[in-house]
């Protein structure tokens, strides 16, 4: 059990938190044929906008309201409208995610109310979808956004009611922030191995992965799930939950379709990608594929191979409280010491992570508990990176934003082969920042060139 | 080198293996053993020197796969981290063009690299070829003003230990005697505290270890002139002749010149280990016993018991952890007693221990400290080790890299003991590192995971 140390600053600095828009935003973009609006001022979706081209290396399909200090004094509903209406008919989207802000939510924006007024006055667009979320940025962090715009979708898009149509193969898949599109690429093939056939809710992979289409560019995203595929949900045979962040969302799966759910923490490490693919051989009633067995012995291999660079080795983890947990279970069944875990947000989950402190705060928090602690590795996003050379310890990149790598969004974490690849990494990040044993050079060699060896400097 | 060269320098009257059968010299048996060869020893054993440039002469096979393989570390000079070969052709070798290559490779590392002096290693194609290396040497150094060495110690000599034995004698015809000391640096002169020269042999100071110790020596009044070869410089293996009491260190490899002193200047010395508390300790008394100094005497005794409070503080939890885990040694070149000792100062329990490179002396010294049911290996077979692990039911293999793997494999706990680790655990904070990465082996929750059945299959 952790002690969870709430924040108490005044002033974030180096902040870790992302906000709930930004991971709203993102869930809708794992939806086919979609465009995320963010109801608030134009900045807050040109910030958004550039955080996750810089992440992804693509063009972001994101639009906002525009409001200004008139419409938010007079009442932006208007803009509301006018904006739907014209993502309508220039974009043709299956989907509006529409999002509100910390501007909207504090006006006081009624949603229902203004999507209603949308429908009234443009009939005519009736077939598009628009998906509203409360996605204030006073509470909250990139991931409990997304896990927001996933309900939101789930109760727009996936019709209440128990299906007596059943597709035995057919299996829901509600994937947390943490994952990213190389991991879902991952988890599909891990699936599909046992013969199933997964619904992504959100598929980024298929949208973010970063593919070049024939038509070059595209206003709306580049692939995602369908809204047919979101309504079908019901008529799978179970619901894989990828992180904890996604547990209210599941609950309202089940509640409206009755699908049983599997819930998982992660898919890092052993433990956690034994538990899927026993989970994948219960469902699929077929024995693991030798492929996957095969992957689990190179894992165990780079297990023993690696284990001198873990041992109570210190390590400093910040990241939303999915990825931190996952990667505090990890480093913790390789011997470990997380000696600083920072969260961006509160969370009842942080409680149960094993490690003795869990700080919700910023990546001050985390610079001065690593150095504290004299941590030989860090594990953030890019924010990192400055922090790393001052502490003089490397840096692994995990979670948003990434923006000083290529490829980072297309990095596999999770399942055998992640696990082994996260480890080598690690351990060959420890291994070339390793402190030896100092020179010692003796007070007898004044004067002699051996002390010009090095310039006289002891 | 002829027949006679290398019988020779297997009778080394100083070592015990020399009145009995000579088991660290055993012959492999083809098929069915492992271990390195006479160059392999003699390079190893040279290439610490740090400011020389090691040049190996043969096809690339001798150098190709084992340059820079070393964890021996140096404070300032680096060139000896530069892997050098004259890389011998077909052409070269059916032309015999080898001594004029050598030649002009020698060249080009003066040169090019400035190097203080030039060792240059024979392997076995020049050697079978009959390239005078001697004499392609003699060349060089009068031709660029360098001191250029040959080492004949070819592969199909013998074993490392030979090669061992080759540099050792190479080192004391060559190098050692052909100059004094520096003065003693002003600024180094303390009231009171009496200097005295030492040398250290065999000491190769893998992971930097042995500056864990180092400053004991500057505070004690020590003053090595040299240490052959670990963090060494080719001025300083030339002044060894001149200490006032020597050390040898690791194995009886290089024991040679510690007699050769003893004969040719009467220079006291002592076996000795840095491993472990106690031996650390008896390491500064045995000095402060051949050189005679009463003050120093006094001084060392305050020091060790200093050093040694220090260090039980630290060692106390990991004590606590370790009481009582079974530990399989299986040291190669270390001497066994030594870490034996260091481990039971741990509080482990040692239930087997390799003696494949142990004289008969250190034989008995392990009997003394493991009692009369110490298990001891002479077998170097991999899977004879991993049985006998099992059955002394042991908690932790302690290896070289040789044996790394098979043992990891197995999924057991290792502890990498061998010349080309790069973590140190020389001396009092040597100690406590062991400490910490036996916990840490011994203690990692990978087992657990490594050992366990997938949960789809039934347990066996």
């Amino acid at each position: 059990m952790a002690e969870v140390i709430p924040n108490t600053k005044s002033l974030a600095v180096n902040p870790l938190k992302v906000s709930q828009p930004i991971g709203a935003s993102l869930a809708f973009m794992g939806l086919s044929r979609t465009m995320p609006l963010e109801h608030g001022a134009r900045g807050c979706t040109s910030f958004n906008k550039l955080f996750f081209m810089r992440h992804f290396d693509e063009p972001i399909p994101l639009q906002t309201t525009a409001m200004d200090m008139l419409t938010t004094v007079l009442g932006p509903d208007d803009n509301v409208v006018e904006a739907l209406a014209t993502i309508a008919e220039k974009n043709a989207p299956e989907v509006v995610g529409l999002i509100t802000t910390g501007l909207s939510e504090t006006q006081g924006a009624d949603i229902p109310r203004t999507i209603k007024a949308f429908r009234a006055a443009y009939p005519q667009y009736d077939q598009m979808a628009v998906v509203p979320v409360n996605a204030t940025d006073t509470m909250g962090c990139l991931e409990s956004g997304f896990a927001l715009a996933v309900e939101a979708i789930i109760a727009e898009l996936v019709p209440d009611r128990w299906e007596t149509v059943h597709r035995p193969w057919q299996v829901n898949v509600l994937a947390s922030s943490m994952l990213t599109p190389g991991d879902l690429e991952a988890l599909r093939e891990w699936i599909e191995l046992f013969g199933l056939s997964p619904i992504f809710l959100p598929d980024v992979a298929d949208s973010l992965d970063g593919h070049l289409i024939p038509e070059g560019f595209s206003t709306l995203t580049y692939g995602g799930t369908s809204r047919d595929a979101i309504a079908a949900m019901g008529q799978s045979a179970a619901t894989l939950v990828i992180g904890p962040s996604l547990n209210r969302a599941a609950d309202l799966l089940k509640q409206r379709t009755g699908v049983p759910d599997h819930r998982f923490g992660g898919l890092m490490g052993l433990d956690d990608c034994d538990a899927l693919t026993q989970t994948l051989a219960d469902l699929s009633r077929r024995p693991v594929p030798p492929r996957l067995e095969r992957q689990r012995t190179q894992l165990l291999d780079a297990l023993v191979d690696c284990n001198f660079h873990f041992g109570d080795t210190p390590v400093a983890i910040a990241a939303d409280s999915d990825l931190l947990g996952v990667f505090c279970r990890f480093l913790h069944g390789l011997g470990a010491d997380v000696v600083s875990a920072v969260s961006s947000t509160p969370s009842p989950r942080l409680a149960g992570l094993p490690v003795a402190k869990v700080q919700v705060g910023d990546l001050e928090d985390l610079e001065n508990a690593a150095a504290a602690h004299g941590a030989q590795l860090l594990i953030t996003n890019s924010h990192g990176a400055e922090i790393a050379r001052r502490l003089k310890v490397p840096l692994l990149r995990a979670g948003f934003p990434l923006y000083d790598i290529a490829g980072g969004h297309a990095r596999a974490w999770i399942g055998y082969r992640g696990s082994r690849q996260t480890l080598f990494e690690m351990s060959n990040l420890l291994q070339s920042h390793r402190q030896e044993i100092k020179p010692h050079r003796s007070i007898f060699w004044d004067g002699t060139p051996r002390m010009a060896e090095t310039g006289g400097v002891r | 080198m002829k027949p006679e060269d290398i019988l020779a320098l297997q009778n080394e009257p100083a070592c015990a293996h020399n009145k009995k059968s000579k088991s660290g010299c055993a012959r492999p048996q083809p098929g069915a053993t492992q271990g390195g060869c006479c160059f392999d020893g003699a390079r190893n054993a040279l290439l610490p020197i740090a400011d020389c440039a090691h040049i190996v002469h043969g096809p690339i096979g001798c150098a190709g796969s084992s340059w820079d393989n070393r964890g021996t570390r140096s404070s300032g000079a680096d060139l000896y981290r530069i892997g050098m070969t004259t890389d011998l052709n077909e052409m070269d070798v059916i032309m015999g063009r080898g001594e004029k290559r050598l030649y002009r490779a020698i060249r080009q590392a003066v040169e090019t690299k400035k190097p203080a002096a030039v060792f240059v290693y024979a392997t076995c194609v020049p050697a079978l070829h009959g390239d005078d290396i001697d004499m392609v040497c003699k060349t060089a150094a009068e031709k660029f003003g360098v001191p250029v060495v040959p080492v004949d110690g070819a592969g199909f000599y013998g074993n490392k230990n030979l090669g061992n034995r080759v540099a050792a004698d190479v080192v004391y015809r060559h190098v050692i005697g052909s100059r004094e000391p520096d003065p003693v640096p002003e600024t180094a002169r303390r009231p009171g505290i009496a200097v005295h020269d030492v040398n250290l042999i065999g000491e190769w100071n893998v992971g930097g270890e042995f500056w864990n110790v180092a400053p004991l020596f500057d505070e004690l009044g020590l003053r090595i002139l040299c240490t052959l070869s670990g963090d060494s410089r080719f001025r300083e293996v030339q002044t060894m002749h001149r200490a006032e009491a020597n050390m040898v260190v690791c194995s009886k490899a290089m024991l040679t010149v510690a007699r050769r002193l003893n004969e040719d200047y009467a220079t006291p010395f002592f076996e000795g280990s840095f491993y472990g508390v106690k031996d650390t300790s008896q390491a500064f008394r045995d000095f402060a016993r051949l050189l005679n100094d009463p003050d120093l005497t006094a001084r060392t005794e305050a020091l060790v018991k200093r050093e040694e409070a220090r260090v039980e503080a630290a060692l106390e939890p990991l004590r606590q952890q370790l009481r009582g885990k079974r530990v399989l040694i299986f040291t190669g070149g270390y001497k066994s007693w030594s870490i034996v000792s260091a481990m039971q100062d741990l509080g482990m329990v040692v239930v087997a221990t390799g003696t494949e490179k142990s004289t008969e002396e250190d034989k008995a010294r392990i009997l003394d400290l493991m009692g009369p049911e110490a298990r001891m290996i002479s077998d170097n077979d991999q899977t004879e080790l991993l049985r006998t692990f099992h059955e002394t039911r042991a908690d932790i293999m302690v290896a070289g890299d040789r044996y790394i793997y098979p043992t990891l494999k197995s999924r057991i706990p290792f502890l990498d003991i061998d010349h080309v680790r790069s973590i140190g655990y020389a001396g009092y904070a040597g100690m406590i590192e062991l400490g910490h990465r036996l916990c840490s082996a011994i203690k990692s929750p990978i087992w657990d995971q490594v050992r366990k059945e997938a949960p789809w299959r039934p347990a066996a």
